[in-house]
């Protein structure tokens, strides 16, 4: 077992924390305050390669691991959460269409979406569907060659921006085996897209409430077949846990290192912060607690990478213990601003509204208990180790 | 045309550096390293002569220990098409490190030497010139821009006072300054093709060059802690302090 970066990861990460350095730092401040959605910059992300880390390579992916992607991926998210997050969502629905679409489909979405060109959504959540995703009422009904798309999907990270729309639809009986997947066009007819949200963080991304109304879906446009919806949807989450709980890590990676960067400039009662115990202290248990968290989430990632039969308990672990980490680190961080911290001269205030939602969404961390609990409770099942 | 680059491996621009505690040298233990700036930006201009069809190969070589191959592949990343390590645990001072590219540059006859102006770590600002006396080419210093017209190269070099444009004939020594070019990333998919690329190594005996030091380190400190300023009542004070404190008028 070895526990240090291989040569390649490194160079992926020295590369990911220049681009995130130059082309994501000096602008996520104005792009959180204007809301700028920055699809130039999305695009030259695209072009790095990082719109398909884990799609393959026979669309234009890069067919890396999913520990690659969350190396990466933290790297990013120390410039910028929201963008990063937003890229995140874009490659679990690229690679959703890649592993689950026929060649059609993939052939006709992935080239341009893992080189960063075009832009994916992915829509589960509905108004009166959200932990219980699997009660959606969002329907897809046959129609001789077309599927008819009928239903509301709330909370759409990149909606009214973005080219394709993965989306989770009832074809069948109710609970989770009647459900089925799509690959679609987001410009289709019959696809309202409502207000654009105001949200506590993840500005530079819109986030749309998208209304389906009658519309006409090719029936090859399905992904895997009627009624893999469900379980596409999850194993998509597994991943998009690890890399919500990596955003989460790489921002509390900024915070911190701009609290001890803070600790050494600021003075009070003649001295640097730095020498006041209490802070020291404060410091060395973010820097901890940080570091497991990181650990964990590489663990998830492996166990994603082997197929572990574990590995949605491993994943749901990571994403709750990672959140919730990075969410106090940030905010501790904030703290040692003290004043400073709070007003938005400063990006401590950003990277807490920012990691906020990493603890609601991709499943909610009380889901996640409820995946880990279901796991150890289980009877006669292998021990988790 | 074959261009030659010559690149370091030193301590990351965005690394505050710090002294070790016995004076000897630079804390280098878990520091982040890079390729020199200036060395980025010759590995640019390499790429881009490359692309523009006046190069027909990139090579870029460094002199160091097994730890540089890190930067050579980087700049195979980069669009360089194979590399050159000369290895060696030594830090090999301007001298040896213009010899032992003399004797690079005498078994692969490039076109063109291309190298930062100065490595960020020792600023010593010699390495090209030396090159470029002990090969005999003509060099074209502190490049802001490089042009290549028939056999000549037209460089313009940054010099105090504005800009200076010189013609060299062809084969030449150009060192890079910083506004020369804005260096690009390696993309993902380019890292992962560079593990392809060849990447040779030579030691300094194979080259026949003795890179033994001609210089002693006495000690390394930090620079003198910046005093507070003060704040003067009138302008017939400050002029008397820069005459007789600052000593500047």
């Amino acid at each position: 077992m070895d526990f240090e970066l291989n040569e390649d990861q490194i160079a992926f990460a020295d590369m990911a924390r220049a681009f995130a350095q130059n082309e994501f730092e000096p602008h996520a401040a104005e792009w959180d305050q204007e809301q700028t959605f920055p699809v130039d910059v999305l695009r030259a992300a695209g072009e790095m390669g990082f719109c398909g880390l884990y799609s393959p390579e026979d669309v234009g992916g890069l067919g890396l691991s999913r520990l690659d992607a969350s190396i990466i991926f933290e790297q990013l998210a120390m410039g910028c959460t929201s963008t990063t997050a937003f890229i995140t969502i874009h490659n679990m629905a690229t690679w959703m269409i890649a592993d689950f679409g026929n060649e059609d489909t993939r052939q006709q979405w992935c080239p341009e979406l893992t080189a960063g060109q075009k832009l994916a959504s992915y829509c589960l959540t509905e108004p009166n569907a959200g932990s219980d995703a699997a009660s959606l009422k969002t329907t897809a009904r046959r129609e001789g060659d077309n599927y008819i798309l009928n239903g509301s999907k709330i909370f759409i990270s990149g909606a009214g921006s973005t080219d394709v729309l993965v989306v989770m639809a009832r074809t069948g009986v109710d609970g989770p085996k009647g459900i089925s997947a799509f690959a679609v066009d987001a410009k289709a007819e019959g696809i309202v897209y409502g207000r654009k949200e105001e949200k506590m963080g993840w500005n530079s991304q819109p986030t749309r409430m998208i209304t389906f109304e009658d519309v006409v879906v090719p029936a090859s446009a399905l992904l895997g077949n009627e009624g893999d919806g469900f379980k596409i949807a999850m194993k998509g989450l597994d991943g998009g846990r690890i890399n919500i709980a990596t955003c989460s890590i790489g921002t509390a990676q900024a915070a911190l290192n701009r609290a001890r960067e803070y600790m050494h400039e600021r003075k009070q009662f003649g001295k640097e912060l730095a020498n006041f115990q209490a802070l020291q202290f404060k410091l060395a248990d973010m820097v901890t607690e940080l570091v497991a968290a990181r650990q964990m989430v590489r663990l998830a990632a492996s166990k994603l990478d082997a197929g572990h039969a574990d590995k949605a308990a491993y994943c749901a672990m990571a994403k709750r213990f990672a959140t919730d980490v990075g969410f106090n680190v940030a905010d501790e961080a904030l703290q040692i601003f003290g004043g400073n911290g709070y007003i938005k001269e400063y990006p401590m205030e950003r990277y807490v509204r920012d990691n906020r939602v990493h603890r609601i969404l991709e499943g909610t961390n009380e889901i996640m208990r409820v995946i880990v609990a279901r796991r150890v409770l289980m009877e006669d099942a292998a021990d988790l180790i | 045309m074959k261009v030659l680059v010559a690149i370091k491996r030193v301590v990351d621009a965005n690394v505050k550096v710090r002294v070790k505690a016995d004076n000897s040298a630079v804390e280098l233990a878990n520091i982040k390293m890079a390729i020199n700036p200036f060395c980025e930006i010759a590995i640019e201009e390499a790429i881009r002569l490359k692309e523009k069809g006046h190069a027909s190969e990139v090579l870029v070589v460094s002199i160091g220990p097994d730890t540089c191959q890190e930067q050579l592949r980087t700049a195979l990343a980069l669009g360089a098409d194979r590399a050159l390590q000369i290895k060696t645990d030594e830090s090999p001072e301007p001298l040896a490190v213009a010899k032992l590219l003399k004797a690079v540059v005498d078994q692969e006859q490039p076109g063109m030497v291309i190298l930062g102006k100065q490595s960020i770590d020792g600023d010593n600002n010699q390495t090209g010139q030396m090159l470029a006396a002990l090969t005999g080419m003509p060099q074209g210093t502190f490049a802001s821009e490089v042009a290549i017209e028939g056999d000549a190269l037209q460089v313009t070099r940054e010099i105090d006072g504005g800009l200076q444009k010189v013609s060299l004939k062809l084969p030449a020594v150009v060192t890079t300054d910083l506004r020369l070019n804005e260096p690009r990333y390696a993309s993902l998919p380019n890292i992962m093709k560079a593990k392809r690329k060849p990447l040779e190594t030579q030691t300094p005996e194979d080259l026949g060059i003795d890179i033994s030091p001609r210089l002693t380190v006495l000690e390394v400190t930090n620079p003198p802690e910046r005093a507070a300023g003060i704040k003067v009542g009138s302008v017939s004070e400050l002029v008397e302090k820069l005459k007789n404190d600052a000593g500047v008028l």
